[in-house]
């Protein structure tokens, strides 16, 4: 049993995701639901405890040797991605059902539950596979699931906002898979630890780099990088609230774990920070990103919104401590990747909290809301201070290291840019306390 | 570039220049279904792409002429030699071919599937990267050696990569009609007309 658990994590929510769509009882659904979604945690939980005992774990898929068949591998840092995924997910699922009750009708209730759980599904694969085909499978499991979840928003906007984020999230799909097919074409392999023996990173042709730019704006996009991200905000506002939750915590954190695979464990960095200039472009974009993310975040009035634009700038964080193509920047994009899944994926089940409650999430309607909703509101201190990385919160942790590094490379201006990006998540993050703390109720007309 | 080696890339011409069109369509159609139509095209140029990367030249499709197990009816496989030989006539014209020598590739895990690889699907296969690990066993195979396989990995990949075109497809279609029900419209700049005049 115990050997079998890595092709569990992902049979039991792909089984479950049409059972669901079968059984339509939404009283049957919800339990089911939350047992899967358990079930997937534990065994991630499981898997990372083996890990950290035993060291990596490759489970041959039918039993078709490695190469030739798919593997799933499972070591460090795909099982601890996979943990905090899938503990977000179960979290958040849990959180789910009042502010669904009231966000989603109740007749597609099953569907909401179905889809999540396969969007689960896909992003917990894109984690564990070995092989490269796979990984696109999986992602496009996980956009699919997350395009329908999106347009179960309740204004009208939300399909709206789910088509654009499925043009842009195909078209990265799509080059994604151009990568792929220019790789096979190139090593005949579609196995990872294998195309990394076989890739020729050293003057290699010039298809490798091309399969690279591809894959790269191909994830770029899926990561919601600055220029790119322009579908995020919307999708990010019009979705059901715990839908954001959940995607606005996961879904950008495996892309970018992919992302980091595509680096370090296929391409190496000799080749992507060396031969090419990505390490300059991605810290060019990242920290442009931080600035006119934040800046626009400032000028929100939909807390969702200001929420999703603080998104593109965090991830402009992570990409940063990866750009440095140290062990002390990728140790702090990691952690700022675990901090900020926490963090935000916390902040959007508040914001979910003043949408049941209130019944709105706009400035405006959410003043005096520190009386009426203490804990809620004091729930978006806490956060708000890990956002900003005040000391003794997790944002503080990453934000530290991410920082000591860019120090330790002697990159003043960077450091210097970042302390001050920081004062602008503290503006709009203090937008909001204030609205909650020091401004009357707005009275009922 | 020569002329003949620029036409003879034309299946990646086309790849090309459907992709761009595609992409082209994505950005500029104002109409929310053109833009979808815009990405089939680009997702099938990539199908094309594929496609031409698994042909092996000369390659028939990868469909084992002797069924597994086949193998003992000697006068059996004798005609399928035949029969094979017939069919690649073209291909050995101009090749030192010899049989005895030949020490054709193959690998257990393949050879369950595949039954033969001959010396040139072998060196075909080489320039995508098989070679190294492959035990030499032509002795058996050099008997019907002379099938010539297409690579058919590609073309199963692109199966499923169909299947997700026609979902997004789908999921997209499915989206379009309930804007549509919302707006009236699935002119994108309509759209957001509405959406601009319903804010103020």
């Amino acid at each position: 049993m115990i050997d079998q658990l890595p092709v569990l994590l992902i049979a039991i929510p792909l089984i479950a995701a049409p059972l669901f769509v079968l059984v339509r009882n939404r009283a049957l659904v919800l339990p089911l639901a939350l047992m899967v979604v358990w079930a997937v945690f534990g065994i991630s939980v499981a898997l990372l405890a083996e890990v950290m005992q035993n060291g990596r774990i490759e489970y041959e898929l039918g039993g078709w040797p490695s190469p030739y068949g798919i593997v799933y591998v499972v070591d460090y840092l795909s099982a601890f991605v996979m943990m905090f995924v899938s503990a977000l997910g179960a979290i958040v699922l849990t959180y789910a059902p009042p502010s669904i009750n009231r966000e989603i009708p109740l007749s597609k209730h099953y569907l909401f539950y179905a889809t999540y759980v396969l969007c689960l599904t896909g992003l917990l694969g894109m984690c564990i596979t070995g092989d490269l085909f796979n990984v696109f499978v999986f992602l496009e499991i996980s956009s699919l699931s997350s395009y329908a979840l999106i347009s179960l928003g309740k204004t009208r906007r939300a399909p709206l906002a789910s088509l654009h984020y499925l043009i842009i999230g195909t078209v990265g799909a799509t080059f994604f898979l151009i990568g792929i097919g220019l790789l096979y074409q190139m090593t005949g392999t579609l196995n990872m630890a294998d195309i990394a023996s076989r890739v020729q990173t050293v003057d290699g042709p010039r298809t490798m780099q091309v399969a690279f730019a591809f894959m790269t704006v191909g994830l770029a996009i899926k990561m919601a990088v600055f220029p790119l991200h322009t579908w995020l905000p919307n999708a990010y506002t019009y979705a059901p609230s715990s839908v954001t939750s959940f995607i606005a915590a996961t879904a950008t954190k495996v892309s970018v774990y992919a992302f980091i695979r595509l680096v370090y464990g296929i391409f190496t960095p000799e080749f992507a920070f060396e031969a090419l200039p990505l390490d300059q472009a991605l810290m060019v974009f990242s920290l442009i990103g931080i600035f006119v993310a934040s800046a626009a975040a400032i000028y929100q009035t939909n807390v969702k919104r200001l929420l999703a634009y603080s998104s593109v700038a965090q991830i402009g964080y992570m990409l940063l401590g990866i750009s440095m193509a140290n062990v002390g920047g990728l140790t702090a994009g990691i952690s700022h990747m675990f901090n900020h899944a926490l963090i935000k994926g916390g902040l959007f089940m508040v914001v979910g909290c003043f949408a049941l409650r209130i019944g709105s999430v706009k400035l405006d309607d959410l003043r005096g809301a520190g009386k009426t909703m203490p804990l809620t509101s004091f729930a978006w201190v806490i956060g708000g201070l890990g956002l900003i990385g005040v000391p003794v919160t997790a944002g503080f942790i990453s934000k530290w290291l991410l920082l000591t590094s860019v120090i330790e490379m002697q990159w003043w201006s960077v450091a210097v840019l970042m302390l001050i990006s920081s004062l602008l998540a503290v503006v709009y993050v203090w937008r909001v306390v204030e609205t909650l703390y020091f401004y009357l109720q707005k009275k009922p007309l | 570039m020569t002329i003949e080696t620029f036409l003879g890339l034309y299946n990646y011409w086309i790849v090309i220049f459907l992709m761009m069109t595609g992409f082209y369509i994505v950005i500029a159609s104002e109409n929310l279904v053109k833009t979808i139509i815009g990405l089939n095209i680009f997702q099938t140029s990539v199908f094309l792409l594929y496609i031409t990367m698994g042909k092996v030249h000369g390659g028939t499709a990868p469909i084992i002429k002797n069924p597994i197990g086949g193998h003992d009816d000697h006068h059996d496989a004798k005609h399928h030699v035949t029969e094979g030989h017939a069919h690649g006539v073209e291909i050995f014209t101009g090749g030192d071919y010899d049989p005895a020598t030949t020490t054709a590739s193959s690998n257990e895990v393949l050879d369950k599937l595949l039954d033969s690889v001959d010396v040139e699907s072998a060196t075909e296969i080489a320039t995508v990267g098989f070679e190294e690990d492959i035990p030499a066993h032509g002795a058996n195979l050099a008997e019907h050696a002379e099938i010539i396989y297409s690579n058919p990995l590609p073309s199963v990949l692109m199966l499923t990569a169909i299947v997700v075109g026609i979902a997004t497809t789908a999921l997209a279609l499915a989206l379009i009609v309930r804007i549509r029900e919302e707006y009236g419209t699935i002119e994108e700049d309509e759209i957001l007309e509405i959406d601009r005049n319903s804010n103020s």
